[in-house]
């Protein structure tokens, strides 16, 4: 009886969690989105802090004071453009959660009713195994994705040779290795998925490139969820295989977004190698075309003058803090009549929807910010295409050069606005190695300078 | 009605199955300028799994299995409270023009 009650409330939450999601669709109703998430997490733990066999309530409360408090203080503190890293850091957390679920499973299976230590059910070993499996690989996957993100690792892709054979044949002896716990359940083969997981999990990301982060970590999102579903399917609970598979689908698409935005397929992705940090080399290929640079004050002229501007972000707009100075540029030019606009490509920055983020904290309206395929056809009517830390996704080379490694990206069609302002540091070349044959154009003029440094002195010289 | 069991495993293959098409269809539909928030809250609720080390860290003794339950717990907690307030916080700035 009390056993279809909290199967009905978990029904409920799980519910809840998929309100929480539809709530995204829009940004008017994501707020209660959220709000739906948290009374279904609230659920989910009352109805299992309700259960006749859990009993430790000092010990819990314990765990979510700890664990809430710190996890509070992270969230409150953290800067806006150290996102990435945050979520790559959370997912770790979920991945390493349910190993630890798995471990308490596996020695102490009549808490979930799926055995006796050492003699588990076949079926709940598999989905332990293959639960603890991904929950050790997104453990350790998001930790390298941390420190690549966090810059502690450097973001350039590490390569060696036989790589992918040895991944083949690590993932081969995973395999393995479950198939030998479900016929001889035995500790030291648990221990042993743990830790050859753990090395998978490294080992799948460190050859993954900087420029492929937003792909990464939403594969990791992915995968927390999975392990969640797997767990789920342990313990025999349709909440956690439900969640796990919303969670799961989520990551997925996403990163098939993500692979789209940059015409990759995920595999060649997975099997990294693309996209070095060479922001401070500069490939001297063209040998000394003329570019035409300007300043503060010619830009500020410029777009006065201009009856439209768009804004292309990227990036460099997140390393250097510069929203805040954009977003009143932008609002300058607004009140002088200007129509100011921003144009988001979909792999701007280092995870999905970074820009977008980063704009609505320095308060811009998301009215004013459009997508690719929103905006796209507009820069022809532009008189100022406005690139600030963005940089590959503007080339043309993706639409005309087919022996790029960037051809067939969709990009963003600056070139066709009737002046280009490409605000950059140095003449580095972009995140994937290829210089941008936009610099050499005759309507393209360079600003070089820091992003923030130039928004500011664009504003001083506006007023 | 007579009563044939199903086999647990294949009921939550079914569940899975189900759960995946219903994330497929709300996924595509959330708009690409909340995708931050879109993983930070799906990072947050995938922290259910909070429900499995609340079971074992559940019983009165303590043994290995609750020691490891309360560190499942610690870490979930840390997920939920700081994807969903990090979401918050996110959300709260996506604003109309005033």
């Amino acid at each position: 009886m009390t056993e279809n009650i909290s199967a009905i409330l978990y029904l409920l939450s799980s519910v809840f969690f998929i309100m929480a999601l539809r709530g995204l669709s829009s940004p008017d109703s994501a707020r209660q989105g959220n709000v739906f998430g948290i009374i279904g997490m609230t659920i989910a733990i009352g109805t299992t802090l309700a259960l006749p066999t859990v009993l430790s309530y000092e010990v819990i409360f314990a765990g979510i004071v700890i664990g809430g408090g710190i996890g509070t203080i992270i969230a409150r503190k953290i800067e806006m453009t150290a996102l990435p890293q945050l979520v790559a850091a959370f997912h770790s957390l979920v991945g390493l959660a349910a190993c630890f679920v798995a471990a308490a499973a596996f020695f102490r299976p009549e808490a979930y009713g799926i055995g006796t230590f050492s003699d588990i059910n076949e079926g709940s070993l598999i989905e332990m195994a293959i639960g603890l499996a991904i929950g050790a690989i997104t453990f350790t996957g998001s930790i390298i994705a941390f420190g690549k993100l966090q810059g502690l690792i450097t973001g350039a892709p590490l390569n060696f040779p036989g790589q992918h054979i040895l991944n083949a044949l690590l993932g081969l002896a995973l395999i393995t290795l479950i198939a030998w716990l479900v016929m001889d359940q035995n500790e030291g083969i648990f221990w042993a998925i743990l830790i050859l997981s753990f090395v998978i999990g490294i080992l799948i990301i460190i050859p993954i490139g900087g420029a492929d982060m937003p792909v990464v970590i939403s594969m990791l999102n992915s995968y927390s969820g999975w392990a969640a579903c797997g767990i789920g399917f342990t313990l025999g609970n349709s909440l956690l295989i439900i969640t796990g598979a919303l969670v799961g689908s989520s990551g997925a698409i996403l990163s098939y977004i993500m692979c789209k935005g940059m015409n990759r397929s995920f595999f060649s992705v997975i099997l990294g190698g693309f996209g070095g940090e060479n922001d401070a080399t500069f490939i001297d290929k063209g040998g000394d075309r003329a570019i035409k640079a300007g300043s503060a004050e010619d830009a500020a002229f410029i777009m006065k003058n201009a009856s439209s501007v768009i804004i292309v972000p990227g990036y460099g707009m997140a390393v250097a803090q510069a929203q805040h100075a954009l977003r009143e540029m932008g609002e300058i030019l607004k009140s002088d009549g200007v129509n100011v606009r921003y144009a988001i490509h979909p792999v701007a920055g280092r995870m999905p929807g970074h820009m977008n983020v980063l704009l609505a904290e320095a308060n811009v309206p998301y009215e004013q910010v459009l997508e690719l395929d929103e905006i796209n056809r507009d820069f022809s009517q532009a008189d100022v295409a406005f690139v600030i830390g963005a940089n590959d996704v503007t080339n043309p080379a993706a639409k005309t050069d087919p022996s790029s490694p960037i051809y067939g990206m969709p990009v963003l069609d600056v070139e066709n606005a009737k002046t280009v302002l490409f605000i950059k540091r140095s003449m580095a070349s972009g995140y994937a190695g290829v210089e941008n044959e936009l610099f050499f154009r005759d309507n393209t003029m360079m600003l070089f300078s820091d992003a923030k440094t130039m928004c500011d002195d664009i504003v001083q010289a506006l007023d | 009605m007579q009563s044939i069991s199903v086999d647990p495993h294949i009921f939550g293959i079914t569940v899975l199955v189900l759960a995946c098409f219903v994330g497929y269809y709300v996924v595509w539909r959330v708009t690409p300028a909340l995708h931050s928030p879109l993983m930070s809250v799906t990072n947050a609720i995938s922290s259910v799994i909070i429900v499995g080390a609340l079971i074992a860290a559940g019983p009165a003794e303590a043994n290995f299995a609750q020691i490891m339950g309360f560190f499942a717990v610690v870490l979930a907690s840390i997920n939920i409270f700081g994807g969903f307030i990090v979401t918050q916080r996110m959300l709260s700035m996506f604003k109309k023009k005033r």
